[in-house]
């Protein structure tokens, strides 16, 4: 069991409804957030291309964050999903700087947070608050290692990239392209 | 001074809640239980999507997920609708109601009960019934409180009931596809996008224009391989999803829209069946658009020939599976009306009209009304204003009743009220020296809204609305594939002294000696009454929140070959509009040149950000984290005549000298030509009392004082208007 996620950039049109819904779902404080939209524009006119990517923590399999805890706040669980036990946690903010993703920051409350998947919504058989939020259906969410799984699908279906892979962190987010 | 100046309350006491009224047990249940979810459909925008909002374990409103079973968002709210929590809990929302009063010569509001602020509507409207008629009185409306102040305005005497969407926005496909199909598009639109095989798109942005539905669609024919031609002068986001993107001059989509034609006619990629048993005219306009050639077009809108023959033979390969989007807001250059007929007919000639992947055949619920007397038949209605114009409008104009509103030797009906309810006038309505002409004639102004906006700032009595969260409305009844009903219920007590729109109507009714047209002691009592006439109740509606009903009939789409009566003239499709003829417009769609910006100025072009609604939402907290200013588009060409650089902010000045308010951010991108320049729509703010929006970003409505009026249709064209830039503060 290994999960994983996978943004269709094709389809994202770069709503944000991802950033509220996970904002709301899991009370992130107005003027933070665990995941994010990035737009990148290239070419010049009117040879353009446009990417939007719903980006968030990659839940790395090796994960610098991990390793560089001082507390063991920051850990993986079984299931591959990074995350951070609040009341361990000591706000020495070394994971957010060791991070290549900068997909952490400090909550108001003194602890680091970051995207946990949902991980209360996994229990309960629920998918992650922005992938069952986006209108247009561009993420998929599920176990690589069960090659039935829609994720393992359209990995092996689409073409993909992940981000920075030469940091050497074993990303979990793939991007269609 | 002048008698209604704008009003800054940036110093008035709005602490004080003394007013708290005893009336509560007549809004509804109150919702106690923590972690229950209740059904509501979204306000934020008028797709109004169904969902639940659900409770935190302190039995506040926390978070709004969308109903899976309804069409209109199939469980997927948008940013808008998943961020509408932030409306409930915006600390600047209007607490309890307000009149105005002179104090010492100056002009303020003060707090009222609601008792009071009745007693004083109630007196001026009987007021200027007496001395000009009731007809005198106007609602403006954008919202679900609409179907309540508009029963309360009909039962006075008025029909003048106008929604910006109609002469702002939509009026014009509405009229074209009228006279071309009989039949309006509607809202949530006919587009069969989900079976689409073409999907084209003139200057519409969705997935920029977050209707939900659509975007859902695009999204699904993306999956399928649909192909998508966008025609925009900006690398839209669907713009970025298309197979073609026709970078178009500014103004000249006629031009590309009558050459596809001429292309579509001549080569003889038209459904040849269907425009024979279906179409009226085609000889006609085979005639008509004899010179309209690629070669011609491409002069005109600088796209290439052979792009114009390449993407017109797309949509032939797709017919009767394509669709010519009619586009929503598409008030632009006057002759809008007759765009959109150019539209109409490609999708008549490729068969598209009740054809699978084209335009499908809505349906709706019939709900029965709640018993009320019959309205009191009106003497004068705004058509009067306009002797012999606007004729084909079937919506009344919200641009008319304000021009109707300054006194005219040569008019007879002049109005003397308004009630606003939920539309920002100030930024709906373009020309604001005019609209702020009209509002200074007027003896009542009410404005009724859940924030301060700053239409609320020229008010004789202002009214605090719950939001969405806290009240009942009618059931809502969308067009769809498959007729469905909605429910919206309360999730949670208004908070401060804010009411729901159909209390206060009732309350107003009543004052008037009209309570006999508001019967109902609850708002739940007429619901379920209503709810009951189409085998469901208000406790099922509560449980369910959305119910799909059976269509009657298996009509979605034309059967083959069978014989259709459209409502129109000829009872054929319209390629020749003989409504059009009948009135003395083309009856075919002629190419009309438009004004282009002179030296050193750039057409202002505007359109929306999937985070936001109008002007509604700059102050949400949610919504104006994700985005909480606009920025202006320049060409990097542009911005290197000027010397500007990213981020820089500076001001802009329009064609007639005028200047904006505030500055806004230069985004410095090639996804905008070189003779345009674009800006979403609904920022900078001018009312201090939205503390979070005051003063963020420009607003394009203030720039926007060329109007350029259709002339079938009474649309204010906004897309003449030009802009420069001014580096150093101006004002």
């Amino acid at each position: 069991m290994r999960y994983a996620m996978a943004i269709d950039t094709l389809k994202c049109v770069g709503c944000s409804d991802c950033v509220v819904a996970c904002q709301t779902e899991n009370n992130v404080p107005i003027g933070f957030c665990r995941d994010w939209v990035v737009e990148v524009t290239d070419g010049t006119y009117p040879n353009l291309t446009l990417e939007n990517r719903s980006e968030r923590c990659n839940h790395c399999t090796n994960a610098p964050c991990v390793r560089c805890c001082p507390t063991g706040a920051s850990h993986i669980t079984e299931e591959g999903v990074v995350l951070v036990t609040h009341n361990k946690c000591i706000g020495c903010a070394a994971c957010i700087t060791s991070c290549p993703y900068d997909a952490r920051y400090t909550h108001p409350e003194g602890y680091v947070d970051k995207c946990t998947f949902c991980y209360h919504r996994l229990k309960d058989g629920l998918l992650p608050a922005c992938v069952s939020a986006c209108p247009t259906k561009c993420m998929y969410f599920g176990d690589v290692e069960n090659p039935e799984s829609s994720i393992s699908q359209v990995l092996k279906n689409r073409k993909w990239k992940q981000l920075i892979p030469e940091a050497g962190t074993e990303p979990k987010l793939y991007f269609l392209i | 001074m002048k008698r209604r100046e704008f009003i800054k309350i940036s110093g008035l006491s709005l602490g004080a809640f003394a007013l708290f009224d005893p009336s509560f047990g007549l809004i509804g249940e109150i919702p106690s239980e923590k972690n229950k979810r209740f059904p509501t459909y979204c306000e934020v925008c008028f797709w109004k999507c169904a969902g639940w909002t659900y409770l935190n374990e302190k039995g506040e409103p926390w978070k709004i997920i969308g109903n899976n079973d309804d069409p209109n968002c199939n469980g997927r709210l948008c940013p808008r609708g998943t961020g509408g929590v932030g409306m409930y809990y915006d600390k600047d929302r209007l607490k309890t109601p307000l009149i105005r009063i002179n104090e010492r010569g100056k002009q303020t509001f003060r707090e009222a009960s609601w008792d009071e602020a009745f007693e004083y509507i109630a007196n001026k409207m009987k007021n200027i019934s007496a001395k000009y008629g009731p007809e005198c009185m106007a609602l403006f409306t954008h919202g679900s409180g609409g179907a309540y102040l508009g029963h309360l305005l009909k039962a006075f005497g008025s029909t003048n009931i106008a929604a910006p969407s109609f002469s702002q926005c939509r009026g014009p496909r509405e009229v074209a596809f009228a006279v071309t199909f009989g039949d309006i598009v509607q809202s949530p639109e006919r587009t069969d996008i989900r079976d689409t095989k073409c999907l084209v798109l003139i200057g519409s942005h969705i997935g920029e224009n977050m209707h939900n539905g659509q975007v859902q669609e695009m999204s699904d024919a993306i999956d399928k391989k649909a192909t998508i031609i966008t025609v925009d002068p900006r690398f839209s986001t669907a713009a970025s999803k298309s197979k073609f993107w026709l970078p178009i001059k500014p103004s000249t989509d006629l031009a590309l829209l009558l050459a596809w034609i001429h292309e579509i006619i001549y080569n003889e990629w038209y459904d040849k069946k269907y425009v024979e048993k279906y179409t009226f005219g085609f000889e006609q306009l085979k005639e008509h658009v004899k010179s309209y050639t690629p070669e011609w077009a491409y002069g005109i809108t600088t796209i290439k020939p052979q792009i114009i023959v390449e993407t017109a033979k797309e949509m032939a390969n797709a017919s009767p599976s394509v669709i010519i989007h009619p586009g929503r807001h598409v008030t632009w250059y006057g002759d809008d009306t007759q765009r959109i007929r150019a539209i109409a007919i490609l999708n008549a000639l490729l068969g598209s009209w009740g054809r699978r992947g084209g335009l499908y055949n809505p349906d709706k619920v019939h709900i029965p009304k709640y018993p009320s007397p019959p309205y009191p038949e009106p003497k004068k209605t705004w058509r009067d204003a306009f002797p012999g114009k606007y004729i084909l409008a079937e919506e009344v104009l919200a641009s008319g009743i304000c021009d109707a509103t300054i006194p005219s030797s040569e008019r007879d009906c002049t109005f003397k009220g308004w009630i606003v309810n939920g539309t920002n006038l100030i930024y709906t309505i373009p020309d604001q020296k005019k609209t702020l002409n009209a509002i200074e004639n007027l003896e009542l102004l009410v404005v009724i809204d859940t924030m301060p906006m700053e239409i609320t700032g020229y008010a004789d009595v202002v009214l605090p609305e719950c939001t969405y969260l806290e009240r009942y409305d009618d059931i809502r009844n969308s067009p769809h594939r498959e007729p469905n009903i909605a429910l919206r219920m309360p999730a949670a007590k208004p908070m401060y002294n804010s009411k729901p729109a159909w209390w206060i109507a009732k309350g107003i009714a009543e004052k008037l000696g009209l309570g006999n047209f508001f019967t109902y002691k609850t708002i739940e009592e007429k619901l379920d009454w209503e709810l009951t006439q189409i085998g469901s109740s208000l406790k099922e509606m509560k449980q369910i929140g959305v119910k799909k009903i059976k269509r009657e009939s298996d009509d979605l789409y034309f059967l083959e070959n069978q014989e259709i009566e459209f409502n129109t003239n000829s009872g054929k499709i319209e390629l020749f509009s003989t409504a059009l003829e009948n009135e003395g417009f083309d009856p075919m769609p002629k190419y009309t040149e438009h004004e282009e910006p002179p030296e050193g100025y750039y057409r202002l072009i505007y359109g929306r950000a999937p985070m936001h609604t109008f002007s509604r939402t700059a102050n949400n907290p949610n919504l104006t984290d994700l985005m909480d200013e606009n920025s202006v588009w320049i060409n990097p060409k542009v911005a290197k005549n000027w010397e500007l650089k990213n981020n820089q902010y500076i001001w802009l000045q329009n064609q007639d000298r005028v200047v904006s308010t505030f500055s806004i951010k230069v985004r410095i991108t090639e996804r905008i030509r070189w003779d345009s320049v674009y800006m979403v729509h609904g920022f900078g703010h001018s009312d201090k009392r939205l503390t979070t929006a005051y003063g963020k970003g420009a607003s394009d409505s203030e720039l926007i004082t060329k109007v350029l009026i259709d002339p079938i249709m009474g649309g204010t064209g906004m897309r003449g208007n030009f802009v420069t830039f001014l580096t150093e503060n101006p004002n």
